[in-house]
Protein backbone atom coordinates (compact mmCIF):
# COMPACT_ATOMS: atom_id res chain seq x y z
CA UNK A 1 0.00 0.00 0.00
CA UNK A 2 1.40 3.39 -0.94
CA UNK A 3 1.12 6.44 1.28
CA UNK A 4 -1.51 7.86 -1.08
CA UNK A 5 -3.74 4.88 -0.44
CA UNK A 6 -3.65 5.11 3.36
CA UNK A 7 -6.31 7.84 3.70
CA UNK A 8 -8.93 6.14 1.50
CA UNK A 9 -8.12 2.79 3.11
CA UNK A 10 -8.84 4.28 6.54
CA UNK A 11 -12.17 5.61 5.30
CA UNK A 12 -13.03 2.21 3.85
CA UNK A 13 -12.12 0.61 7.15
CA UNK A 14 -14.49 2.99 8.96
CA UNK A 15 -17.28 2.19 6.50
CA UNK A 16 -16.78 -1.53 7.06
CA UNK A 17 -16.95 -1.02 10.82
CA UNK A 18 -20.04 1.14 11.28
CA UNK A 19 -20.99 2.71 14.58
CA UNK A 20 -24.59 1.70 15.24
CA UNK A 21 -26.44 3.88 17.71
CA UNK A 22 -30.15 3.33 18.41
CA UNK A 23 -30.50 1.52 15.10
CA UNK A 24 -28.85 4.30 13.10
CA UNK A 25 -25.55 3.55 11.38
CA UNK A 26 -22.68 6.04 11.30
CA UNK A 27 -19.28 5.79 9.62
CA UNK A 28 -17.79 8.36 12.01
CA UNK A 29 -17.19 7.52 15.65
CA UNK A 30 -16.59 11.14 16.61
CA UNK A 31 -19.45 13.25 17.95
CA UNK A 32 -18.78 16.96 18.06
CA UNK A 33 -20.15 19.54 20.49
CA UNK A 34 -20.53 23.11 19.25
CA UNK A 35 -20.02 24.91 22.56
CA UNK A 36 -17.17 27.39 22.72
CA UNK A 37 -16.74 28.01 19.01
CA UNK A 38 -15.02 31.30 18.21
CA UNK A 39 -17.14 31.80 15.07
CA UNK A 40 -19.56 30.00 12.80
CA UNK A 41 -16.90 29.94 10.07
CA UNK A 42 -14.48 28.17 12.42
CA UNK A 43 -17.24 25.76 13.43
CA UNK A 44 -18.02 24.85 9.85
CA UNK A 45 -14.37 24.16 9.04
CA UNK A 46 -14.01 22.06 12.20
CA UNK A 47 -17.16 20.04 11.53
CA UNK A 48 -16.00 19.26 8.00
CA UNK A 49 -12.46 18.37 9.12
CA UNK A 50 -13.73 16.14 11.93
CA UNK A 51 -15.86 14.03 9.61
CA UNK A 52 -18.53 13.93 12.33
CA UNK A 53 -22.11 13.02 11.50
CA UNK A 54 -23.68 13.88 14.86
CA UNK A 55 -23.38 17.33 16.42
CA UNK A 56 -24.77 18.61 19.71
CA UNK A 57 -26.67 21.86 20.13
CA UNK A 58 -28.39 23.53 23.05
CA UNK A 59 -31.73 25.25 23.57
CA UNK A 60 -31.71 28.81 24.90
CA UNK A 61 -33.89 31.92 24.97
CA UNK A 62 -34.17 33.44 21.49
CA UNK A 63 -32.42 36.70 22.38
CA UNK A 64 -29.32 34.87 23.48
CA UNK A 65 -29.22 32.50 20.53
CA UNK A 66 -27.40 32.43 17.25
CA UNK A 67 -30.05 30.06 16.01
CA UNK A 68 -30.46 30.79 12.33
CA UNK A 69 -26.80 30.91 11.39
CA UNK A 70 -25.85 27.92 13.50
CA UNK A 71 -28.54 25.67 12.07
CA UNK A 72 -27.76 26.84 8.54
CA UNK A 73 -24.13 25.85 9.00
CA UNK A 74 -24.99 22.45 10.44
CA UNK A 75 -27.58 21.84 7.74
CA UNK A 76 -24.95 22.66 5.09
CA UNK A 77 -22.58 20.14 6.72
CA UNK A 78 -25.28 17.46 6.49
CA UNK A 79 -24.92 16.38 10.11
CA UNK A 80 -27.62 15.05 12.44
CA UNK A 81 -28.55 17.27 15.38
CA UNK A 82 -28.29 16.00 18.93
CA UNK A 83 -29.96 18.47 21.34
CA UNK A 84 -28.62 18.54 24.87
CA UNK A 85 -30.07 19.52 28.23
CA UNK A 86 -26.99 21.50 29.27
CA UNK A 87 -27.36 23.53 32.43
CA UNK A 88 -30.25 21.52 33.84
CA UNK A 89 -29.85 20.64 37.51
CA UNK A 90 -33.03 18.68 38.20
CA UNK A 91 -34.80 15.82 36.48
CA UNK A 92 -37.86 18.04 36.04
CA UNK A 93 -35.88 20.73 34.16
CA UNK A 94 -34.06 18.18 32.03
CA UNK A 95 -37.24 16.34 31.01
CA UNK A 96 -38.94 19.61 30.08
CA UNK A 97 -35.90 20.79 28.14
CA UNK A 98 -35.75 17.50 26.21
CA UNK A 99 -39.44 17.78 25.38
CA UNK A 100 -38.96 21.37 24.16
CA UNK A 101 -35.96 20.31 22.07
CA UNK A 102 -38.05 17.57 20.51
CA UNK A 103 -40.59 20.22 19.50
CA UNK A 104 -37.95 22.58 18.15
CA UNK A 105 -35.72 20.17 16.26
CA UNK A 106 -38.10 17.34 15.46
CA UNK A 107 -35.86 14.69 16.99
CA UNK A 108 -36.47 12.39 19.93
CA UNK A 109 -32.73 11.96 20.48
CA UNK A 110 -31.33 13.78 23.48
CA UNK A 111 -27.96 14.13 25.13
CA UNK A 112 -29.17 14.07 28.71
CA UNK A 113 -27.16 16.22 31.09
CA UNK A 114 -28.23 16.81 34.67
CA UNK A 115 -25.39 18.51 36.46
CA UNK A 116 -24.97 18.83 40.21
CA UNK A 117 -23.44 22.31 40.32
CA UNK A 118 -21.74 24.86 38.12
CA UNK A 119 -18.36 24.47 39.77
CA UNK A 120 -17.71 20.79 39.01
CA UNK A 121 -20.30 20.29 36.25
CA UNK A 122 -20.37 16.69 37.43
CA UNK A 123 -23.55 14.71 36.79
CA UNK A 124 -26.07 14.39 39.62
CA UNK A 125 -26.58 10.61 39.54
CA UNK A 126 -29.93 10.57 41.36
CA UNK A 127 -31.55 13.22 39.17
CA UNK A 128 -29.91 11.76 36.05
CA UNK A 129 -31.36 8.29 36.50
CA UNK A 130 -34.78 9.76 37.34
CA UNK A 131 -34.74 11.91 34.18
CA UNK A 132 -33.51 9.00 32.05
CA UNK A 133 -36.36 6.78 33.22
CA UNK A 134 -38.94 9.48 32.50
CA UNK A 135 -37.56 10.23 29.03
CA UNK A 136 -37.28 6.57 28.04
CA UNK A 137 -40.92 6.14 29.08
CA UNK A 138 -41.79 9.17 26.91
CA UNK A 139 -40.21 7.54 23.84
CA UNK A 140 -36.90 9.39 23.75
CA UNK A 141 -33.60 7.98 22.57
CA UNK A 142 -31.66 8.88 25.69
CA UNK A 143 -27.89 9.38 25.60
CA UNK A 144 -26.93 10.25 29.17
CA UNK A 145 -23.78 12.13 30.14
CA UNK A 146 -22.75 10.23 33.25
CA UNK A 147 -19.91 9.91 35.70
CA UNK A 148 -17.38 7.10 35.23
CA UNK A 149 -19.14 4.96 37.86
CA UNK A 150 -19.66 1.53 36.26
CA UNK A 151 -22.69 0.74 38.41
CA UNK A 152 -24.48 3.97 37.54
CA UNK A 153 -23.71 3.29 33.88
CA UNK A 154 -25.26 -0.14 34.21
CA UNK A 155 -28.34 1.32 35.92
CA UNK A 156 -28.75 3.80 33.06
CA UNK A 157 -28.41 1.04 30.46
CA UNK A 158 -30.90 -1.10 32.38
CA UNK A 159 -33.29 1.87 32.39
CA UNK A 160 -33.36 1.72 28.59
CA UNK A 161 -30.82 4.36 27.59
CA UNK A 162 -29.57 3.90 24.01
CA UNK A 163 -25.95 4.43 25.11
CA UNK A 164 -24.02 5.54 28.15
CA UNK A 165 -21.64 8.49 27.95
CA UNK A 166 -19.19 8.45 30.84
CA UNK A 167 -16.88 11.39 31.40
CA UNK A 168 -13.13 11.02 31.14
CA UNK A 169 -12.70 14.04 33.44
CA UNK A 170 -14.76 17.17 34.13
CA UNK A 171 -16.31 19.09 31.22
CA UNK A 172 -13.88 21.49 29.60
CA UNK A 173 -10.99 20.44 31.84
CA UNK A 174 -8.94 18.76 29.11
CA UNK A 175 -7.53 16.43 31.76
CA UNK A 176 -8.06 13.32 29.66
CA UNK A 177 -9.21 10.01 31.09
CA UNK A 178 -8.77 10.04 34.86
CA UNK A 179 -9.82 6.46 35.53
CA UNK A 180 -9.16 4.24 32.49
CA UNK A 181 -10.00 1.15 34.53
CA UNK A 182 -13.55 2.39 35.15
CA UNK A 183 -14.07 3.18 31.47
CA UNK A 184 -12.95 -0.34 30.49
CA UNK A 185 -15.17 -1.78 33.21
CA UNK A 186 -18.18 0.16 31.92
CA UNK A 187 -17.53 -1.31 28.47
CA UNK A 188 -17.64 -4.78 30.05
CA UNK A 189 -20.78 -4.16 32.11
CA UNK A 190 -23.19 -2.73 29.52
CA UNK A 191 -24.23 -3.96 26.10
CA UNK A 192 -25.26 -0.55 24.72
CA UNK A 193 -22.64 1.67 23.06
CA UNK A 194 -20.23 3.50 25.35
CA UNK A 195 -19.37 7.03 24.25
CA UNK A 196 -16.56 8.77 26.12
CA UNK A 197 -17.93 12.25 26.79
CA UNK A 198 -16.04 15.14 28.39
CA UNK A 199 -12.48 15.72 29.49
CA UNK A 200 -10.71 14.99 26.21
CA UNK A 201 -7.77 17.36 25.81
CA UNK A 202 -5.93 16.14 22.77
CA UNK A 203 -5.93 13.44 20.11
CA UNK A 204 -4.12 10.83 22.20
CA UNK A 205 -6.90 11.05 24.81
CA UNK A 206 -9.45 10.23 22.11
CA UNK A 207 -7.30 7.35 20.90
CA UNK A 208 -7.01 6.01 24.47
CA UNK A 209 -10.80 6.12 24.89
CA UNK A 210 -11.20 3.97 21.81
CA UNK A 211 -8.40 1.62 22.87
CA UNK A 212 -10.21 1.11 26.18
CA UNK A 213 -13.14 -0.21 24.18
CA UNK A 214 -15.36 2.84 23.82
CA UNK A 215 -17.55 2.82 20.73
CA UNK A 216 -17.26 6.54 20.09
CA UNK A 217 -16.01 9.82 21.53
CA UNK A 218 -17.93 13.06 22.09
CA UNK A 219 -15.89 16.20 22.53
CA UNK A 220 -16.32 19.95 22.16
CA UNK A 221 -13.86 22.21 23.97
CA UNK A 222 -10.78 20.26 22.86
CA UNK A 223 -11.62 21.32 19.31
CA UNK A 224 -13.55 24.57 19.69
CA UNK A 225 -11.05 26.08 22.14
CA UNK A 226 -7.92 24.78 20.41
CA UNK A 227 -5.67 27.41 18.84
CA UNK A 228 -6.58 25.92 15.46
CA UNK A 229 -9.98 24.18 15.75
CA UNK A 230 -9.92 22.85 12.19
CA UNK A 231 -6.54 21.19 12.61
CA UNK A 232 -7.50 19.75 16.01
CA UNK A 233 -10.73 18.40 14.55
CA UNK A 234 -8.69 16.54 11.96
CA UNK A 235 -6.35 15.28 14.69
CA UNK A 236 -9.34 13.99 16.68
CA UNK A 237 -10.71 12.26 13.62
CA UNK A 238 -7.42 10.40 13.18
CA UNK A 239 -7.06 9.79 16.92
CA UNK A 240 -10.46 8.11 17.08
CA UNK A 241 -9.74 6.04 13.97
CA UNK A 242 -6.32 5.00 15.26
CA UNK A 243 -7.70 4.02 18.65
CA UNK A 244 -10.52 2.03 17.10
CA UNK A 245 -8.15 0.17 14.78
CA UNK A 246 -5.78 -0.56 17.67
CA UNK A 247 -8.61 -1.83 19.85
CA UNK A 248 -9.74 -4.21 17.11
CA UNK A 249 -6.20 -5.28 16.27
CA UNK A 250 -5.45 -6.20 19.89
CA UNK A 251 -2.53 -4.69 21.78
CA UNK A 252 0.32 -6.88 22.94
CA UNK A 253 0.38 -7.74 26.64
CA UNK A 254 2.55 -5.57 28.86
CA UNK A 255 5.73 -7.31 30.02
CA UNK A 256 8.09 -6.49 32.85
CA UNK A 257 11.21 -7.42 30.89
CA UNK A 258 12.28 -6.80 27.33
CA UNK A 259 11.60 -9.32 24.60
CA UNK A 260 13.78 -9.11 21.49
CA UNK A 261 11.96 -8.90 18.22
CA UNK A 262 15.06 -9.97 16.30
CA UNK A 263 16.05 -13.60 16.68
CA UNK A 264 19.46 -14.38 18.20
CA UNK A 265 19.69 -17.38 15.86
CA UNK A 266 22.32 -16.88 13.16
CA UNK A 267 23.93 -13.99 14.96
CA UNK A 268 27.50 -13.63 13.63
CA UNK A 269 30.38 -14.12 16.04
CA UNK A 270 32.25 -10.86 15.63
CA UNK B 1 -52.02 42.64 29.56
CA UNK B 2 -48.84 41.96 31.48
CA UNK B 3 -46.90 38.76 30.94
CA UNK B 4 -43.28 37.67 31.31
CA UNK B 5 -41.37 36.73 28.17
CA UNK B 6 -37.98 35.11 28.57
CA UNK B 7 -37.70 36.46 32.09
CA UNK B 8 -38.56 40.06 31.16
CA UNK B 9 -41.87 41.82 31.96
CA UNK B 10 -43.81 42.66 28.79
CA UNK B 11 -47.16 44.06 27.73
CA UNK B 12 -48.96 42.18 24.96
CA UNK B 13 -52.39 42.33 23.35
CA UNK B 14 -55.22 40.84 25.38
CA UNK B 15 -55.68 37.16 24.52
CA UNK B 16 -52.75 37.04 22.10
CA UNK B 17 -52.04 33.55 20.77
CA UNK B 18 -48.68 31.82 21.10
CA UNK B 19 -48.49 31.76 17.30
CA UNK B 20 -48.87 35.56 17.11
CA UNK B 21 -46.31 36.07 19.85
CA UNK B 22 -43.80 33.91 18.00
CA UNK B 23 -44.40 35.91 14.81
CA UNK B 24 -43.79 39.17 16.71
CA UNK B 25 -40.81 38.14 18.75
CA UNK B 26 -38.75 35.60 16.80
CA UNK B 27 -36.95 35.54 13.48
CA UNK B 28 -39.14 32.70 12.27
CA UNK B 29 -41.32 29.99 13.68
CA UNK B 30 -39.19 27.08 12.49
CA UNK B 31 -36.78 25.34 14.84
CA UNK B 32 -38.29 26.98 17.91
CA UNK B 33 -40.00 25.76 21.04
CA UNK B 34 -42.38 27.50 23.42
CA UNK B 35 -43.11 26.87 27.07
CA UNK B 36 -45.87 28.62 29.01
CA UNK B 37 -45.75 28.43 32.80
CA UNK B 38 -43.10 25.68 32.57
CA UNK B 39 -45.25 23.49 30.31
CA UNK B 40 -44.51 22.62 26.68
CA UNK B 41 -46.85 24.12 24.10
CA UNK B 42 -46.66 21.81 21.07
CA UNK B 43 -46.37 23.56 17.72
CA UNK B 44 -49.75 22.11 16.70
CA UNK B 45 -51.38 24.10 19.52
CA UNK B 46 -49.72 27.47 18.94
CA UNK B 47 -52.68 28.93 16.99
CA UNK B 48 -55.27 27.98 19.60
CA UNK B 49 -53.27 28.68 22.78
CA UNK B 50 -54.04 32.15 24.16
CA UNK B 51 -51.94 33.80 26.85
CA UNK B 52 -53.49 34.84 30.15
CA UNK B 53 -52.40 37.80 32.26
CA UNK B 54 -49.37 36.90 34.36
CA UNK B 55 -48.27 34.01 32.14
CA UNK B 56 -44.59 33.27 31.96
CA UNK B 57 -43.47 32.45 28.43
CA UNK B 58 -40.18 31.00 27.26
CA UNK B 59 -39.32 31.36 23.55
CA UNK B 60 -36.42 29.03 22.81
CA UNK B 61 -34.15 28.30 19.88
CA UNK B 62 -30.88 26.59 19.04
CA UNK B 63 -27.56 27.85 20.26
CA UNK B 64 -24.08 26.38 20.28
CA UNK B 65 -23.53 23.93 23.11
CA UNK B 66 -21.52 20.90 24.10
Amino acid sequence: MTVDQVGPALEAEAAADPFVLAGKSFTSRLLLGTGGVPSLEALERAVVASGTQLVTIALRRVEASTSTGLLEVLNRCGVHLLPNTAGCMTAREAVLTAQLAREAFDTAWVKLEVIADEHTLLPDPIELLDAAEQLVADGFTVLPYTSDDPILARRLADAGCAAVMPLGSPIGSGLGIGNPHNIALIRELVSVPVILDAGIGTASDAALAMELGCDAVLLASAVTRARDPEQMALAMRHGVQAGRLAARAGRIPRRWHAQASTSMQGRPDL
Amino acid sequence: MKVTINGVAAVVAEGITVAALVRDRAEGPSRMAVAVNAGVVPRSQWEETRLEPGDSVELLAATAGG
